[in-house]
């Protein structure tokens, strides 16, 4: 204990921090849906019975408007604090809910905006507002109402949704919970994307894991291709490929460049190109220091990132020197334990 | 009409999840539950109740093909009777349990195969299956869990399903179902909480079942014809079938091609010795068990002879391990992927890091 507090103790003390934080608040599940009539308010509700059952203390504060028999039946086991109205319009009793104080809130409808004159303008704050209270929230959201995906979900369906939830509102959830079902042809595309959303918050979720037990393993959960570029290299195949790989393995894409010093101004024109074509790929770029090996530079970096495939360029140069030494394309792959490496042919006139 | 009743293959609907208790069976049988209500006939062909009781009662109402005893070293097993789902006909056969092994006397060796001659016969099948026994995941999985899965699927199996459903629970649900006694008995349980059934482990295979699920979906949208082509350097070391493994994982996401080669001075196994001969048939054996087309190649030289293949046949992308090489690693420019790297300028490289399980904590 001692030896990690000396290591590292910012770090430290920003987990415990957080852990307190974490264990005055409430703890928030979302079920996510890539449709209407998937089931989500059914798992909702069931689960809250299921927590009651188990001896938590549950209301309900918010269903949905239009609802099946399934759904009245399984509200009618639950205790439910009525809506407020505001003009027409339902809106939760979060004073009420707050003075209850139970446990485990149940409260549908994650995206509902709510009419002018209410205490929040969006139900997630009010769920915010109930977690901060140390209240846990079971909620539900449709695919369509995450504002990052609202272009593509409407250029699928071509109805775009006025509420919007921000995507980083799940991402902090305790627990998301995809709620899959077969799709029409049509509606595919949604259930993927549903599919890994829920797939970056659990990867986020096991990368905070894995941070907080030092655990520096690759796990490869999730592909991360890493292209590493020099000012010379024919980079645009080799980035145009770690694109499409990346997108084909639903994957990240990093670029990196380990520092050159005197570069001539040919060369650094060749670099600026490389990057911009990165850049337009929307590429994460860094930038190493590590001029003296450049190999173990862009290694460090990839276990930091945990990159499970780096895709360089064949190198070029030949001679004796790298006979005996091996050449960098050589030395990368011999450094890089647990990460699968690329060699990409290079145009001869490079 | 008959005729153009068996002429149809049946529909294969695969639950997927990544742990017992995540209720794949459970949501299997409560959809059998729904369609019978609507008028399909159904039955249950195969159902291991593992003593749970909401299961169990799922399964009230349905009609349940007895299952076959067999004896085996003076041992009974039970295994699903696929002849007599057969003679049954049903439009609907419900089997759990998928990636289950036969006992040895049983007419095919894996569930998967009796779900295929059911298929075959016309009957739709829905199916159970959890994601670490998928073949191209068994490096992997054995990286994150320690547990090294003896019964897998080949992917081109569960690549065949029309649905593939992820039945998605939170591991801390898992964690809680199991504590209470719901999923194993409280032995089991212990061992289970203790092995696999960690939270980071648990974490990391969601993660994956959540991605293969989205991959099954991306599969039926997308139908491009394969620009890659990969060719997989097989050998008799161990190595190889996790280079098999992966390079038909890179493949199949890629939409590629796949070829293995073994390449043998006489062009052909039986001047080898027997026990360098028998890791290379397995080896062979298993790639076309991936479906992956094999050859045994000639040549003095692997590194002349595979960068030769890879011109004659537009390969695009060549994978080689390391460890094949690893005893020349005091000589720089002498291994295997040197000598690949220098005569292939113009192809990809591939060069698949060894998966290990480091043993945590």
């Amino acid at each position: 204990m001692d030896l990690e507090l000396r290591r590292d103790p910012e770090r430290l003390l920003e987990q415990i921090e957080e852990e307190e934080r974490r264990k005055k608040r409430g703890r928030l599940k979302i079920f996510l849906g890539y449709a209407s009539g998937v089931g989500k308010s059914v798992k909702m509700l069931a689960e809250g019975l299921r927590r009651r059952e188990r001896g938590e203390d549950v209301v309900v504060g918010a269903c949905q408007p239009k609802s099946s028999p399934e759904i009245d039946r399984l509200v009618a086991q639950h205790e439910v604090i009525p809506t407020l109205k505001i003009g027409n319009r339902d809106v939760i009793d979060i004073e009420r809910i707050l003075r209850r104080h139970p446990q485990v809130g149940v409260i549908d409808g994650l995206a509902y905006t709510n009419p002018p004159g209410s205490r929040h303008s969006e139900r997630w704050q009010e769920i915010e507002e109930l977690l901060n209270a140390g209240i846990s929230v079971i909620t539900s959201i449709n695919l369509h109402y995450i504002r990052e995906l609202q272009d593509e979900v409407a250029a699928i369906t071509g109805k775009r949704p006025a509420e919007t939830v921000p995507l980083d509102f799940l991402k902090n959830a305790d627990d998301i919970e995809v709620v899959d079902a077969p799709a029409r042809e049509n509606l595919s595309r949604l259930r993927e994307m549903a599919l890994l959303v829920a797939a970056e918050v659990v990867e986020s979720e096991l990368r905070a894991y894995l941070r907080a037990h030092r655990i520096e393993e690759i796990w490869g959960t999730q592909e991360r291709i890493l292209v590493g570029i020099t000012p010379r290299s024919d980079a645009r195949p080799i980035l145009e490929s770690g694109r499409r790989n990346a997108d084909r393995f639903h994957g990240e894409l990093f670029v990196a460049y380990v520092r050159q010093a005197d570069l001539s101004p040919a060369d650094e024109a060749a670099l600026e190109e490389n990057l911009a074509i990165a850049r337009d790929l929307n590429a994460t770029i860094k930038v190493l220091d590590g001029q003296r090996d450049p190999a173990r530079a862009l290694i460090a970096f990839a276990r930091e990132a945990g990159i499970t495939q780096i895709f360089i360029g064949h190198s070029m140069r030949k001679g004796l020197w790298h006979r005996l030494r091996g050449n960098p394309v050589e030395r990368l792959i011999q450094l890089a334990e647990g990460i699968d490496v690329r060699v990409f042919p290079q145009r001869t006139t490079a | 009409m008959k005729q153009l009743q068996t002429a149809r293959r049946g529909r294969l609907k695969v639950f997927l999840s990544y742990a017992a208790g995540a209720g794949k069976t459970y949501r299997m049988l409560e959809e059998a539950q729904e369609l019978k209500k609507h008028g399909a006939d159904i039955v249950i062909g195969y159902f291991e109740p593992h003593g749970r009781k909401d299961t169990i009662e799922k399964t009230e109402d349905l009609e349940i093909i007895p299952r076959r005893r067999i004896e085996y070293r003076g041992c009974a097993f039970d295994e699903m009777d696929t002849d007599a789902i057969l003679r049954r006909a049903p439009q609907i056969c419900a089997v759990d349990e998928f990636p289950h092994t036969n006992v040895p006397g049983a007419e095919r060796a894996k569930r998967w195969e009796d779900v295929m001659v059911l298929l075959d016969a016309g009957i739709d099948v829905m199916t159970t299956m959890n994601l670490q026994h998928l073949e191209s995941l068994n490096d992997q999985i054995w990286q994150i869990s320690g547990i090294r899965v003896r019964e897998t699927v080949p992917d081109w199996v569960v690549k065949q399903a029309d649905e593939v459903v992820m039945v998605d629970v939170t591991p801390e649900a898992l964690i809680n179902r199991l504590r209470r006694g719901v999923v194993y008995s409280p032995d089991k349980a212990e061992r289970a909480l203790e092995n696999f059934f960690k939270e980071q482990t648990l974490t990391a295979l969601r993660e994956l079942a959540l991605r293969q699920a989205a991959h099954e979906v991306d599969l039926q949208l997308k139908d491009e014809r394969p620009a890659d082509r990969i060719l997989i350097h097989i050998t008799g070391e161990p190595t190889a079938a996790m280079l098999l493994r992966r390079g038909r994982r890179v493949a199949d996401y890629l939409r590629a091609e796949c070829f293995a080669v073994y390449v043998s001075p006489h062009g052909d196994l039986s001047d080898l010795s027997a026990s360098t001969r028998a890791p290379v048939e397995k080896h062979l054996n298993f790639a076309r068990s991936l479906h992956i087309e094999t050859r045994v190649l000639q040549g003095q030289n692997a590194a002349v002879t595979l960068v030769d293949f890879a011109h004659r046949y537009g390969i695009t992308q060549i994978f080689l391990t390391r460890s094949a090489s690893r005893h020349f690693n005091f000589l720089p420019g002498r291994s295997l992927i040197s000598q690949v790297l220098r005569l292939a300028q113009d192809v990809q490289i591939a060069v698949v890091a060894e998966r290990r399980n480091p043993t945590r904590p």
